[in-house]
């Protein structure tokens, strides 16, 4: 089951970075086509000048890349109807090999954004919009279950695992190896081959120190250096990694979406369409960090989303649910009694509330009063009443059910499980929670340093 | 102590430390084979190689080139700029600071610049940069020398540990596994000064436990300073080189034969290895030159797939004794009871999953 938007036409990059420097781009490889890969080199990767030239044609590839995807845009209603936004129905994706690669577009992002087009150490316009570019997209690739910049290396660990620990995971190649081992080869050369940088070039964005001081050191120590050979060497460097990472896109297109994917992606479009919005305003820069408010909204955000992630995961794939089963949080159970016309009216109005018994062989660990989901029936709520132990491993759990079951004080066909139905019932919850309320930034309050000062 | 050292070691001059082995150390503090290997001072990286498990532990040379040309131009001119920074982060106001190089020199006359060390720091009076000075630190049992790139600042009746690093810090942040890696090389620095003022009868607190950190700020080379408080890095080194001295007398409980003389074949040098009990961790492999041989001779063990995997299967030592044991096909030894459950279930539920997502 796959977790993650793939687009039909994404736009990989491998960079690759100087030793040493701090965020000096050497060459990336880049398209959105795998027989058709551009290759930007930096010749004097130390010259801030060939930097910039390098971000400005690294402009052309992305800047238009992330802007063609405004051509249609739907309606959204918001605000229970009472309003309508725009949404683009496309949004871009990025593809870079490892967490370093998003790391490296986020320093980079950092070290264009604020250039000025004019004066004395202009750099063209494009330079500063890629910056904003790319500091969008590493911001988004914070977010649990956004699908807008992504990483092979994540990506495949959080669909396979393979014989080999985390650390080694973290190589594409080395995973690459175990998850499809060339033809012929068992995964254990093939995971040793992998790791043998003379081979096997590392993924990026560090190179590989003997490649730096044997081949790179010869070439860039001349004032001019050949710029023809310099690209033949990192193309060498860049290529076998450009072509794992299609076969990487290759294989997660072999699984089928989960359910729910389709909505994160709705999220990612949101996004993209609100800072497409954003630029055309002519909106500012996003700021070198963010103020107190600022920070505390955003991480309420990011954590809402990696709860949000967490349980849509559990309820679109068997095998991660497989482990909250485990744990207690869920568990498979059988109905053996429904009342579906039960009605309490001990409240001012009568109130639908159904009641079932379940039983189930698995491990129980709820206790009378904990909320309980059902995958099938994601709206319905089922409160635990009690939870008796029954002859041998059996555990018989009374609930009673509330919502998902129309408006009227009789359910609507199927809305409430039947005797004999099996049901798997889980503490998680996809039910929306509100944000947090947060102060306007100009109340925050003196333990968060006060209001910002007027820089 | 030392001759159970040299005797592990051959005829070979054992390596010297730095702040690196030194901080090293303290990585893995389980691991037997590489604390008597790193206190007899054995050549790690030779015997990788000898044994047929060769590392790749190079450095770019852009990397250093820009570490020596960030450090020249700190300490040009008599560390104008390397001061400047200095009295912004620790508030100074003196006018004159002398600067002393003790520069650096061969093994032969280490003895001798550790005594002009010894005897700068009891003399300083006003605001002084001692660069190069030569420290010397207890290890298993014996006193090594430490060739430390550092300056150790003294002003105010303070000295300061000020280490001088080539990453860089963006708005104020850095990556923070070069800075924990910063820090524990600072205080190596710091804790070998501080028993060094104690010998010279001085209190050995005069040694700030923040060492100052200078870095290229942002995307550019100049250098911007910050304290780092090392107070935690230092209680940990500490209990690692109280450790590290009853390694000496594990040494000596070894059998007599037992050698790593890199000139030896390497049968016998695998043989060797054996004898001495690892502990091997996938984090090794970023650390230890002999990880890659501690990581073959740990295929199939449950460790090998990492920390998580390994106290997630507490007991269960290999692979294959956690799948006979989540097949039912092996009986459980009684304090296995439990996790043999646990896997049983975990395997069930998984069948059924896998059976589910596939119909």
């Amino acid at each position: 089951m796959r977790h993650l938007h793939l687009h039909e036409r994404p736009l990989v990059l491998v960079p690759y970075t100087m030793a040493g420097e701090p965020n000096a781009p050497l060459a990336a490889m880049v398209g959105t086509a795998e027989d058709d890969p551009r290759l930007l080199v930096v010749a004097q990767p130390r010259n801030r000048d060939d930097r910039f030239a390098f971000a400005a044609r690294l402009a052309e590839v992305l800047v238009p890349y992330a802007d063609s995807f405004t051509a249609v845009a739907e309606p959204v209603a918001v605000d229970r109807g009472r309003d309508v936004r725009c949404r683009f129905t496309d949004a871009p994706q990025l593809w870079v090999p490892n967490p370093g690669g998003v790391d490296f577009l986020r320093l980079f992002g950092r070290s264009t954004r604020f250039r000025t087009t004019e004066g004395e150490y202009a750099v063209p316009a494009s330079v500063p919009l890629l910056g904003r570019w790319l500091t969008f997209f590493a911001n988004s690739a914070e977010v649990p279950g956004s699908s807008l910049l992504l990483n092979a290396v994540q990506a495949l660990t959080s669909h396979w695992v393979t014989g080999q620990s985390s650390a080694e995971d973290a190589q594409l190649a080395a995973l690459m190896g175990w998850l499809a081992p060339p033809p012929g080869m068992s995964v254990f050369a093939a995971a040793a081959r992998a790791e043998d940088p003379a081979v096997t070039p590392p993924a990026g964005p560090a190179t590989d120190p003997s490649f730096d001081n044997h081949v790179l050191a010869p070439l860039l120590s001349v004032a001019e250096p050949d710029v023809a050979a310099l690209t033949e060497v990192l193309r060498g460097q860049l290529l076998p990694t450009w072509t794992l990472m299609w076969r990487a896109l290759g294989l997660l297109r072999t699984l089928p979406p989960g359910s729910r994917v389709a909505g994160r992606w709705d999220g990612d479009r949101d996004a993209y369409s609100a800072f497409v919005q954003h630029l055309a305003d002519g909106g500012p820069p996003q700021p070198r960090r963010d103020g107190a408010v600022a920070a505390a909204a955003r991480l309420s955000r990011l954590e809402n989303a990696a709860a949000r992630y967490a349980v849509q995961r559990a309820f679109d794939d068997p095998l991660v649910m497989a482990e909250y089963r485990l744990a207690g949080a869920a568990f498979t159970a059988e109905v053996t009694l429904a009342k579906a016309d039960r009605i309490d009216d001990t409240g001012k109005r009568p109130v639908l509330r159904p009641r079932i018994m379940v039983v189930t062989t698995e491990p129980v660990r709820v206790a009378p009063g904990a909320a309980l989901t059902s995958p099938a029936r994601p709206a319905q709520k089922a409160t635990v009443i009690s939870v008796t132990a029954a002859d041998g491993p059996k555990t018989e759990v009374l609930l009673e059910l509330s919502g998902g079951m129309g408006r009227k004080l009789v359910a609507e066909p199927g809305s409430v499980p039947e005797v004999g139905e099996r049901l798997l019932l889980t503490t998680l919850s996809e039910a929306y929670r509100p944000g947090a309320a947060f102060p306007e930034p100009d109340r925050t309050p003196w333990t968060h340093g006060g209001p910002p000062g007027p820089d | 102590m030392t001759a159970a050292f040299d005797r592990l070691r051959g005829g070979v001059p054992a390596k010297r430390h730095n702040a690196r082995t030194i901080a090293a150390l303290t990585a893995n503090p389980g691991c037997t084979r590489r604390a008597v290997l790193d206190a007899a001072g054995i050549d790690k990286p030779r015997l990788a190689e000898r044994i047929g498990f060769p590392g790749n532990f190079g450095q770019s040379r852009f990397a250093l080139a820009r570490g020596n040309g960030f450090e020249a131009m700190l300490k040009a001119d008599g560390c104008a700029l390397l001061l400047s920074v200095l009295r912004d982060v620790l508030h100074l106001d003196e006018p004159a600071v002398s600067y002393d190089d003790l520069g650096e020199d061969d093994d032969a006359t280490l003895g001798a610049r550790h005594g002009r060390t010894r005897d700068l720091l009891a003399a300083a009076a006003g605001a002084a940069l001692i660069d190069h000075p030569l420290l010397t630190l207890q290890v298993a049992g014996r006193s090594v020398f430490l060739e430390p790139d550092l300056i150790a600042f003294h002003a105010g009746g303070r000295l300061h540990v000020v280490e001088i690093k080539s990453f860089a810090i963006v708005d104020g942040q850095a990556d923070s596994a070069k800075v924990s890696a910063a820090a524990v090389q600072a205080a190596v620095y710091v804790l070998a000064l501080r028993r060094l003022l104690a010998d010279l009868g001085h209190d050995p607190a005069l040694v700030s436990h923040d060492a100052v950190l200078v870095c290229p700020r942002d995307f550019s080379l100049q250098p911007t300073a910050v304290l780092v408080d090392v107070r935690k890095q230092l209680s940990t080194l500490k209990r690692q080189l109280a450790r590290l001295a009853s390694v000496s007398e594990l040494a000596a409980a070894l059998p007599d034969d037992l050698s790593f003389d890199t000139a030896l074949p390497p049968e016998t040098l695998t043989a060797a290895l054996a004898r001495v009990g690892a502990k091997y961790a996938p984090e090794c492999l970023s650390a230890c030159e002999l990880a890659a041989f501690c990581r073959h001779e740990a295929t199939g063990t449950t460790a090998a797939l990492g920390r998580p995997v390994r106290d997630a299967l507490g007991g269960v030592d290999t692979v294959a004794e956690a799948l006979a044991l989540a097949a039912g096909t092996a009986t459980p030894p009684e304090e296995l009871a439990e996790a043999a459950a646990l896997l049983q279930a975990a395997a069930r539920l998984r069948a059924e999953a896998v059976g589910a997502a596939t119909p």
